[in-house]
């Protein structure tokens, strides 16, 4: 349980990070939290010839409004963000999220990008990146370019990036309708622990209860995070009662593909998918409504 | 090859440690084999148990999840340092021993740490946040319901006491 040898360097900027992922090659990984890679070197299910570690470049750690958009940088720690009154005022599905990820001890150090480039098919940011659309922002020596996150993750642990790029920010953007309520629930074996399924919603609402916006996802049903923008978005117009989520999650779950393993059978994660999504769902309008009643006090 | 070793200089429980480490050495191994600060316990090794938890700048972290290199110009405290001046027991670990909260004692550096952060934050928590602060700690004597009440018994001492 200890980790293979390695050549460690730390890096002072961006643009120095990037150099040494170049120049080391296939070899160099970045560590940044380090709450998945330590575990991965230490099991020798990775075994990086370089390690260059990113947490004291400066300018990977804010959290900040720019319009419609919540900027994260990529090294911000995951249990500042919890915290960040912005995030939950703005972006609450990633405060909701973030809840479930790991522990305050690994909160402490994990970080959001790290999250996001791990890829674990049953990760928490890696859906809410998905429901969101947020769009990562990356890095290398051949410049920036911008990926959304639906085509981030390509399979389990596997992202688009090449072994070169390093995530430098995340935008989460921010609905400025009024009514506005997501959800985030999963299970697991105890809290904490990875989730077997976990389901995500996000949506807005009219005067008239009737839906304007939205968007759900299920992680750890497929070989990757799967939102469902198009599913979504045959609700728009109609009130969400409970049986018109269900016919919606039933149809979503149709879709996935998920595997099996010694914790859950295909079909038992199937079927936490169908009851995920609706309680995700069914949560997220609630507070959408409850939200209309305040203004309606207020 | 052996890759190179890194002069590394962090603050342990008050005091300037300099060493030399190799970038594979964990920091929990590096406070227990250089520094024989064996209060700090290692467990699994790959950050699930959190018997090896220490403060890091302030923070509860696992120690086996960082490399002791990464630790460099930081601030580290693990158990041994949250003794009192005269080098007795705090309050929290008086309540540990008078509510009974350990039997083998492997998981207790990692209880204590994760509670001395908890009432640092927050000195009036409710069992439920308790619950979600040692939430990270394994324990495999199962006494969870002792170590709730001594992290809730010191939380009640140290108000009593206005150290809060």
């Amino acid at each position: 349980m200890k980790a293979a040898s390695f050549e460690y360097a730390r890096a002072s900027s961006i643009d120095e990070a990037c150099a040494l992922l170049r120049e080391h090659g296939d070899g160099a990984r970045l560590i940044a939290g380090g709450q998945s890679m330590v575990p991965m070197m230490a099991m020798r299910l990775a075994r990086p010839s370089w390690l260059v570690d990113i947490n004291g470049v400066p300018g990977l750690q804010y959290i900040r409004v720019e319009g419609d958009r919540l900027r994260v940088g990529a090294c911000t720690r995951q249990r500042a963000l919890e915290r960040a009154a912005p995030a939950s005022r703005f972006v609450p599905l990633l405060s909701q999220a973030l809840q479930w990820v790991g522990h305050i001890q690994t909160r402490n150090r994990g970080t959001v990008g790290g999250s996001l480039a791990h890829a674990d098919p049953s990760a928490e940011l890696p859906l809410a990146a998905c429901v969101l659309d947020a769009e990562v922002s990356v890095r290398s020596t051949r410049g920036r370019r911008a990926v959304r996150a639906g085509d981030l993750f390509t399979g389990p642990m596997t992202t688009a990036l090449a072994a070169d790029e390093l995530i430098e920010d995340i935008a989460w953007p921010i609905w400025r309708e009024d009514r506005v309520g997501s959800a985030f629930t999963e299970m697991s074996i105890r809290h904490g622990d990875f989730a077997l399924v976990a389901a995500a919603a996000q949506v807005a609402l009219d005067g008239e209860g009737r839906c304007v916006r939205a968007n759900f996802g299920v992680g750890g049903a497929d070989a990757t995070a799967v939102a469902f923008p198009k599913l979504a978005e045959t609700l728009i117009g109609y009130r969400l009662d409970d049986d018109v989520v269900a016919g919606v999650a039933a149809r979503a779950v149709a879709l996935l593909d998920p595997g099996e393993d010694l914790h859950a059978s295909a079909d038992y994660r199937r079927h936490l998918a169908g009851v995920l999504t609706r309680r995700a769902f069914c949560e997220a309008r609630d507070r959408a409504i409850a939200q209309r009643e305040g203004q309606i006090r207020q | 090859m052996t890759p190179r070793g890194h002069r590394i200089s962090v603050e342990v429980n008050g005091h300037m440690q300099e060493g030399e480490v190799p970038p594979r050495l964990t920091l929990v191994d590096w406070l227990r084999e250089e520094l024989h600060l064996t209060g700090t316990h290692v467990g699994c090794e790959h950050g699930i148990c959190g018997a090896c938890s220490v403060l890091f700048d302030g923070e509860a972290v696992r120690s086996c999840l960082m490399f002791a290199v990464q630790a460099d110009g930081h601030r580290v405290t693990t158990v041994e340092g949250l003794t009192g001046e005269d080098g007795k027991p705090g309050a929290l670990q008086d309540a540990f021993c008078e509510t009974h909260a350990l039997q083998c004692g492997y998981c207790t550096p990692g209880m204590l740490i994760a509670a001395h952060a908890l009432l640092e934050e927050n000195p009036h928590p409710t069992e439920a946040e308790v619950r979600e602060a040692i939430g990270g700690n394994l324990c495999r004597c199962t006494g969870y319901q002792q170590i709730v009440e001594a992290i809730e018994h010191a939380a009640a001492k140290l108000a009593e006491r206005g150290v809060r």
